[in-house]
């Protein structure tokens, strides 16, 4: 089924041409550009400009709320890929369409939404807010609003899985005498692990680039709830081009981590589940 | 496919019928509504006296950020900013226009003033009456980010004049109070209208350091039931310049206009529209007709107090001075 | 990235005892699942519409019908009518060259495909500021020719074509290399040339996978915030996009307009979803359909 070379089809030199020139000037060139600008800096005056305090703040709220909002959808996405694959009810396949709204969703628009939930006089922060849950303006809602576009990315790589998997297993367990909890924390849990890592990765990359939605219910406040995306802009505001290169270079570097461990884990669930 | 097709060269039909001036003002930030009436006023005056349409489009946003945006490419045929330093900036850095732009247009090219005045929640329950206050610990500050924002450099030095009425010639307590001042901001915007809607949509902060008329307009919008205003014992005349951009308006074909535009700012109705959008008008006449509105202040102007902008420039906002080293002493 | 599996909701066999958990446990679950995709997904969808239509219908059509939010649902759509032909061109080649023919450092090539997914849309804007900015090595030049890039639509419209490159052609890819070469083969030894094999027996067969494609590519296009937003100058009725007004008019005390255009992209979302779920049904029959014809095509995943 693999694509052997097919060398009697056409069109190989032309579609390989036009997509490794289009690639190279709408993606390659523009990176370049940043490179070229990268590399004027010296070491320790990158060093130094990446690492700022406040810099510093920021990774620290990016990559920790990101990790947190990809922690819950790897729980939550777990249980909505459970219930929308393995249980009937009415409205599922309402929900289960719904389940990408995030991808489709304008991130501005999420942002504006969310931010106007949670705020204190939000349907939802009339009542959180009294019992001290801020979730407006504040690093809970850069979590909250991490957790709305990651949401897709678990459900969506754990669906398949669990459609694919063999009952007869979970059947043996019951015949033996394990308990439904066991059989889930020693047989299935393990077999749904890696698809799970693979959307918590997804999920994670996504949020840490993330921008329009956060900035709209984060308060933005330095060392606080600004998030490295908006320190980026900040820094091109004051017209400090190599603070905002350096920020901009560390955030490129882990997506570039992130995806070869995309790639790594997604090769780990197409094995596991041949 | 089709249909979008159609869009599109409805679009560009549309585009190519309107034989329009198109100008492009680029602004700082609590000037929107001013303008957007401002602008309608003189497409008709040039109308009537033309008999070109004219067009004049805005953008807006922290002062900074504005002129860095025209320096970086943006094809502004006239700057509206908060400060002469921004304007500065696209003459030295940007070679745009020539450096004596000041004298160019009267009262140095700033066809209006305007005040830095403190908003506070109603009932002004942390008790803010003069900038003092807005050092005590527990309270709560919001102003944008001086590096970002003109209004914010505005906001620093007010409080620096303050200080300096109170302490003399002892920096070190100047420095004190303004490190612990601005301790207590708990958001820097890019600009006025960010941290306004900050301060009143997201309700972040006691007191909301601002422009006179952007305070008035908060107050308009959100009425005085939510806001209130506190007039400090001293502030500082903030006198937001104008200029036409040569290099654009040349190349452009629009100079005339764009001179016209500026100099209609002093014309009667030009001078009454700012009023109504409580800027200070320069014109004599206007002035008094809308004194009722304007609280009398005691104002120190950036000349007598700090040397001119260049000066106060160097001292205060360039890199590593006295505003990085007292936000750095934060952590 | 944003390329994952789709859903595949099919109809459940009854399944064995044992392996199913209890009524309460269940129900537990279900009710879990629904509050949080309720207050994830419905409560921020219901809310835009409620916040736009709170004041009335006459206040949310006034709103709509300013001269500054029409434009910029033109501009929006002028982006959307170029970034997606473009990109969906460049996802048919990419997709033919990648799951056609083998050749070195395809791997790559698919990672570089993918690469616009993982850079934060911030330093997708930053880089062609960097490289058509006035200060930028291109910057100069462009500006002698009075070349306007930044700051203006061509910089909007690249910002765009950038962040929707990977949508067409990661739909594509994985649908290609599924359905092999055989038929593509067949058709030429019958005679026929490489662009009717093309349209005639290549298209016909991802059809679904490729409008599935062009519609999240839509989507993304014309709902693209961070990017475009660097790259924009933020002048009303020339380079605002309807995601960029929303937040101009949400800085104008304007929460009503905010909420409106934010409506129309939310209505936007709701309209890409339902053309989603229409599609994956389709393909799925599709699928059905080649499952029971006699096993001359076996070769799906």
């Amino acid at each position: 089924m693999a694509a052997r070379p097919f060398r009697v089809l056409p069109g190989f030199g032309l579609t390989l041409g036009y997509t490794l020139s289009y690639l190279g000037l709408i993606v390659l060139l523009p990176l370049a550009a940043l490179l070229l600008r990268l590399l004027d800096l010296s070491w320790p005056e990158f060093w130094r400009l990446a690492t700022t305090e406040r810099a510093l703040a920021a990774y620290r709220l990016t990559f920790g709320a990101s990790f947190i909002a990809a922690l819950v959808n790897a729980l939550f996405g777990t249980l909505v890929a459970w219930v929308l694959v393995r249980y009937q009810f009415p409205g599922r396949r309402l929900l289960d369409a719904l389940v990408d709204f995030p991808f489709a969703l304008p991130t501005a628009v999420a942002g504006l939404a969310l931010s106007s939930l949670f705020a204190p006089n939000g349907w939802l922060g009339r009542w959180l807010v009294p019992v001290g849950i801020q979730g407006a303006f504040t690093p809970l809602g850069v979590v909250i609003a991490l957790t709305f576009i990651g949401l897709p990315f678990v459900v969506r790589t754990l669906q398949p899985v669990l459609q694919n998997f063999e009952r007869e297993v979970e059947e043996a367990a019951a015949t033996l005498g394990a308990g439904r909890l066991r059989t889930f924390v020693t047989i299935i849990a393990p077999s749904l692990l890696p698809a799970v890592l693979t959307g918590f990765a997804l999920a994670l990359a996504r949020a840490i680039g993330e921008y329009g939605s956060v900035i709209f219910i984060a308060g933005n406040k330095p060392y606080e709830s600004e998030i490295a995306p908006l320190l980026i802009v900040i820094r091109l505001e004051e017209f400090d081009y190599p603070g905002a290169i350096a920020i901009a270079a560390v955030l490129l570097a882990v997506s570039f981590v992130l995806l070869a461990v995309i790639n790594l884990l997604e090769r780990w669930v197409s094995a596991w589940q041949h | 496919m089709r249909r979008w097709l159609a869009i599109v060269l409805t679009g560009l039909a549309v585009q190519a019928l309107g034989r329009e001036i198109r100008l492009l003002n680029v602004s700082y930030d609590p000037t929107r509504e001013f303008y957007s009436e401002f602008n309608a006023a003189f497409a008709r005056y040039w109308k009537g006296k033309t008999g070109d349409d004219v067009i004049v489009q805005q953008s807006h946003g922290g002062s900074g950020k504005q002129a860095r945006s025209v320096i970086e490419g943006l094809r502004a045929d006239v700057v509206t900013l908060a400060l002469a330093h921004d304007i500065d900036a696209l003459a030295e850095r940007g070679r745009l226009l020539p450096t004596n732009w000041q004298q160019r247009l009267p009262h140095n090219s700033a066809p209006y003033t305007s005040a830095i005045v403190l908003a506070v929640r109603r009932g002004n329950p942390k008790g803010i009456r003069d900038w003092d206050d807005l050092a005590r610990s527990g309270v709560s500050v919001v102003t944008p980010n001086p590096k970002t924002s003109g209004g914010a450099r505005w906001n620093y030095l007010a409080a620096w004049a303050w200080a300096v009425q109170q302490f003399g010639d002892d920096e070190t307590r100047i420095r004190d109070f303004m490190t612990r001042l601005f301790q207590n901001v708990a958001v820097f915007d890019a600009g006025a209208r960010g941290a306004s809607t900050t301060f009143v949509q997201r309700g972040i902060g006691d007191v909301l350091i601002t422009w006179e008329n952007e305070a008035f307009l908060a107050l308009r919008e959100y009425g005085t039931n939510r806001f209130e205003l506190v007039i400090p014992s001293v502030s500082i005349l903030a006198e937001p310049p104008v200029a036409w951009v040569d290099q654009v308006v040349q190349r452009k074909g629009t100079e005339a206009v764009a001179r016209a535009y500026l100099e209609y700012l002093y014309s009667t109705e030009g001078q009454e529209l700012a009023a109504r959008h409580f800027f200070r008008p320069r014109a004599e006449s206007v002035a008094a007709r809308f004194a009722g509105r304007f609280a009398p202040l005691r104002l120190v102007t950036v000349d007598e107090l700090f040397g001119g902008w260049r000066q106060a420039h160097a001292k205060h906002f360039a890199e590593g001075a006295i505003f990085d080293q007292i936000t750095r002493s934060k952590r | 990235m944003a390329g994952t599996p789709r859903s595949r909701l099919d109809t459940r066999p009854t399944p064995a005892r044992g392996v199913e958990e209890g009524g309460p446990v269940r129900r537990l679950l279900i009710g879990a699942a629904v509050v949080f995709l309720g207050v994830f997904l419905l409560l921020p969808l219901a809310n835009v519409f409620y916040q736009a239509l709170g004041k009335g219908w006459d206040t949310y059509l006034r709103a709509l019908r300013e001269p500054d939010t029409l434009s910029a649902v033109r501009l929006t759509l002028l982006v959307a009518a170029i970034a997606v032909p473009v990109n969906t061109v460049f996802g048919l080649a990419a997709a033919w060259a990648v799951a056609k023919f083998d050749f070195r450092g395809k791997a790559l090539l698919v990672t570089l495909i993918d690469l616009p997914f993982s850079i934060s849309p911030v330093v997708a804007g930053l880089i062609y500021l960097l490289l058509f900015g006035r200060q930028g090595p291109l910057g100069r030049w462009l500006d002698a020719y009075d070349i306007q890039i930044v700051f203006a639509v061509p910089g909007i419209v690249l910002a765009t074509l950038f962040v929707t490159v990977p949508f067409v052609a990661r739909e594509l890819i994985p649908l290609m290399q599924s359905t092999g070469s055989e038929q593509e083969q067949a058709a030429l030894t019958l005679g026929a040339g490489g662009w009717q094999t093309f349209w005639h027996v290549t298209l016909p067969s991802v059809k679904w996978g490729l409008l599935y494609g062009i519609i999240l590519c839509n989507a993304r296009a014309m709902g693209e915030f961070g990017a475009v937003s660097v790259l924009s100058g933020h002048i009303s009725g020339q380079t605002e996009t309807m995601p960029l007004r929303v937040e101009k008019l949400y800085h104008e005390y304007n929460a009503t307009g905010a909420f409106a255009v934010a409506s129309l992209l939310a209505l936007l979302a709701l309209v890409t979803l339902v053309f989603k779920t229409l599609l994956e049904w389709k393909q799925q029959r599709d699928f059905a359909r080649a499952q029971q014809a006699p096993a001359q095509n076996s070769h799906e995943p």
